[in-house]
């Protein structure tokens, strides 16, 4: 990743050992064990994390699943119960909000209604005792490196939705904190806006090379700008993982279905060979899987293909000797077809009740070649596609 | 009007309701009383002359309007007696808004501050009083300020005074009974103001590295100020025409203009000069009634 490059002494360290920081140095941010609860709810459930200098880390779940106030924590709005939250190997845990080097931007801007644009971003500034000379010079710096030129006497109430969002993020930069959190940032953006600002704040922070953290609900925004994400639910981190290996390789059921599309089936492991497992399903007979990288703990597991993976044709595939026994074949009709633009979602009821849902690239202009409702098809996926999850 | 506006028959007449109210309830008597400030005291009933008489014909209206006269403003800006009421009125008032909005503001504040659910019942606290009467509450401070009353009897007890102190009929009565009556009133549109205040504001300027007392002086207490706006001239307004208070609780040595008013209109039956000094008051008050005018003016501007 850029970032941790960037974050590397090249000079120092052979291009070979690149991966290596990761273990030698201590992170910039490490939470350990920290829990709050707020009357007899775990908001935050015993919760660690390691964070790098320069990540842009995300942490996304669904509503109430704790990450708000994991973020609150951070930024020392809410106290923890119990654990530490080193940063730069200090324990911040205890300090109070103002005497910390982390900044935050808040979900709806709580940009100062009374100052003007500059005003805001001069506000942390001032409270940390910059000459009069140097808060003009770093308030211009970041006026343009947000592109604000020309609003600096505004008042937030004259601004626009994007501009307030760019106040919001200069103001909280302007300290240059070690550590930028960000609360649902893009949330009261549109949808058009919102894509290139998620673009405007990856590049930042990569020019920057700062840490953000940014929490989200949008599995999409989380996908696009993080380098990890962090998945929440219930106060826990289900996983954390790239963004392809979240999508590819869910760590569990839940994270399988709260990230993206995915068809699952329940079964058994029948029996497994070199680096295949035979599942029986209920709905979907037998499948060939791969051999999941964790070895298995139970049998009784689920099949998870993501819909794109699934392939359609009205014959089954072309095969080939070896590869014909492998490929999972499922007959079924069409019952339902959703045009998505570049994509049609097509769902299939297998002779077994069951439904399977296939997403089509649609690469041809005219729809000679998409599958009407009702007709017999077969869906078809190979074991490499499929992941073995633990229910 | 077109067919399709919003103003029917009946909303017409809801709007218009108010400048009726107003017509029929401020400027028809404050034109009486006008027209009684400009007229001289006189031995009759009523006790003023000239007296408009439509019955005696427009001739007669000719020569009684041109017998009123300024006289009895005059008479106020010459005699010191009410040159030192208005101003005793004025300073009373700036005083005792000041005390109010000292003690009103951080009690507002801690109201904004509770639990949603502890909000209400403070808000009853503070409004249950107006439960009882204004005057049996005042009469209710003269027992316990007088001198074998609950004050008195506590400090003797608590070894604090060894005689009983006198605190009837002072200043510092009549600013605690003052104080006492309008706390409410500076309380509640603070309490309007603060409650309103976006929380995530105050934690900004914190997480910008505001400590607490400069979280308060920069981000709190300036987003306020329409609040303390609104509570200073709810309270300094009528606490400068207050007649109740300083007559039940202060000394008679030196006059409120709402007294000095009284003693014009019931003791020496001088209508006109009474409503000379109602009229001038009047005036007085037309200032931070602007000011305050400009100031909601504003705000609305700011909200849109």
């Amino acid at each position: 990743m850029a970032g941790d490059l960037a974050n590397t002494d090249i000079a120092a360290t052979p291009a070979k050992t690149v991966a290596l920081p990761d273990l030698i140095d201590m992170p910039l941010l490490r939470i350990e064990g920290v829990a709050k609860r707020f009357g007899g709810f775990r908001a935050v459930d015993r919760l660690s994390l390691d964070i790098r200098a320069g990540e842009f880390f995300a942490l996304l779940g669904p509503s109430g699943c704790g990450k708000t106030t994991l973020l609150r924590i951070l930024a020392g709005f809410e106290t923890p119960d119990e654990g530490h939250i080193l940063l730069d190997g200090k324990d911040i845990a205890q300090v109070l909000p103002h005497q910390r080097p982390v900044n935050m931007m808040f979900q709806n801007y709580a940009l100062f209604p009374h100052l003007s644009v500059r005003d805001n971003i001069a506000f942390g500034l001032r409270r940390a005792g910059m000459t009069r000379p140097a808060i003009e010079t770093r308030v211009s710096e970041m006026v343009a490196l947000v592109k604000l030129e020309g609003l600096e006497m505004r008042k937030p109430d004259q601004l626009s939705g994007g501009q307030k969002q760019r106040v919001a993020l200069a103001r909280a930069l302007a300290r240059r904190p070690q550590l930028l959190l960000l609360d649902e940032p893009l949330a009261a953006l549109d949808k058009k806006l919102r894509e290139s600002t998620q673009l405007e704040l990856m590049e930042l922070q990569r020019r920057l090379n700062m840490t953000f953290i940014v929490v989200t609900h949008d599995q999409e925004e989380a996908m696009t700008m993080a380098g990890r994400i962090g998945v929440m639910d219930a106060g826990r981190l289900e996983q954390v993982a790239t963004p392809r290996e979240l999508y590819e390789a869910p760590a569990s059921r839940w994270v399988a279905e709260f990230v993206g599309d995915v068809n699952l089936f329940d079964g058994q492991v029948a029996s497994r060979d070199a680096h295949r497992l035979m599942v029986t399903t209920r709905d979907a007979g037998t499948l060939s899987v791969a051999e999941p990288r964790q070895p298995l703990s139970r049998s009784i597991v689920s099949v998870a293909i993501r819909p794109e993976k699934v392939k359609l044709s009205r014959r089954g595939p072309a095969m080939d000797g070896a590869s014909a026994q492998a490929i999972n074949r499922l007959e079924g009709i069409i019952v339902d077809t959703t045009y998505l633009g570049g994509l049609t979602v097509y769902k299939v009821k297998l002779d077994s009740g069951a439904m399977v849902r296939a997403a089509m690239a649609n690469t041809a202009r005219l729809d000679m070649d998409a599958y009407r409702a009702s007709q017999r098809v077969v869906a078809w996926f190979t074991p490499d596609d499929c992941v073995v999850l633990e229910q | 009007m077109s067919a399709g506006s919003i103003f029917t028959r009946p909303a017409r007449l809801a709007a218009i309701a108010p400048y009726v109210w107003m017509v029929l309830f401020f400027l028809v008597p404050f034109a009486f009383v006008l027209k009684i400030s400009l007229s001289q005291t006189a031995i009759s009933q009523p006790p003023y002359a000239p007296v408009f008489d439509l019955g005696e014909g427009f001739a007669s209206l000719g020569a009684a309007l041109a017998a009123l006269s300024s006289d009895n403003f005059h008479l106020l800006f010459s005699d010191d007696l009410y040159v030192l009421s208005y101003l005793r009125s004025l300073v009373v008032a700036a005083v005792s808004t000041s005390i109010l909005l000292l003690i009103g503001y951080p009690i507002a504040y801690g109201m904004a501050r509770l639990p949603k659910r502890w909000q209400a019942i403070a808000m009853m606290l503070v409004i249950v009083p107006f439960w009882t009467s204004f005057l049996i509450r005042i009469y209710a401070w003269i027992n316990i300020l007088q001198h074998d009353g609950l004050l008195n009897q506590i400090l003797l007890a608590l070894h604090l005074v060894s005689t009983p102190m006198v605190w009837l009929s002072t200043d510092t009565a009549m600013y605690l009974g003052i104080v006492y009556s309008y706390l409410p009133f500076m309380i509640l549109p603070l309490y309007a103001t603060l409650a309103k205040l976006d929380p995530a504001l105050e934690e900004a300027a914190a997480d910008l590295g505001a400590a607490p007392r400069e979280v308060f002086w920069l981000v709190t207490f300036p987003l306020s100020l329409p609040g303390v706006g609104a509570g200073v001239l709810l309270c300094f307004i009528p606490i400068v025409g207050e007649f109740v208070i300083p007559d039940l609780l202060a000394g008679s040595d030196a006059l409120m203009i709402g007294q000095t008013l009284w003693l014009e209109f019931f003791t020496n039956k001088d209508w006109p000069v009474a409503s000379a000094t109602a009229i001038v008051l009047l005036a007085l008050l037309l200032v931070p009634l602007v000011l305050y005018d400009r100031l909601q003016r504003r705000q609305l501007e700011a909200a849109r």
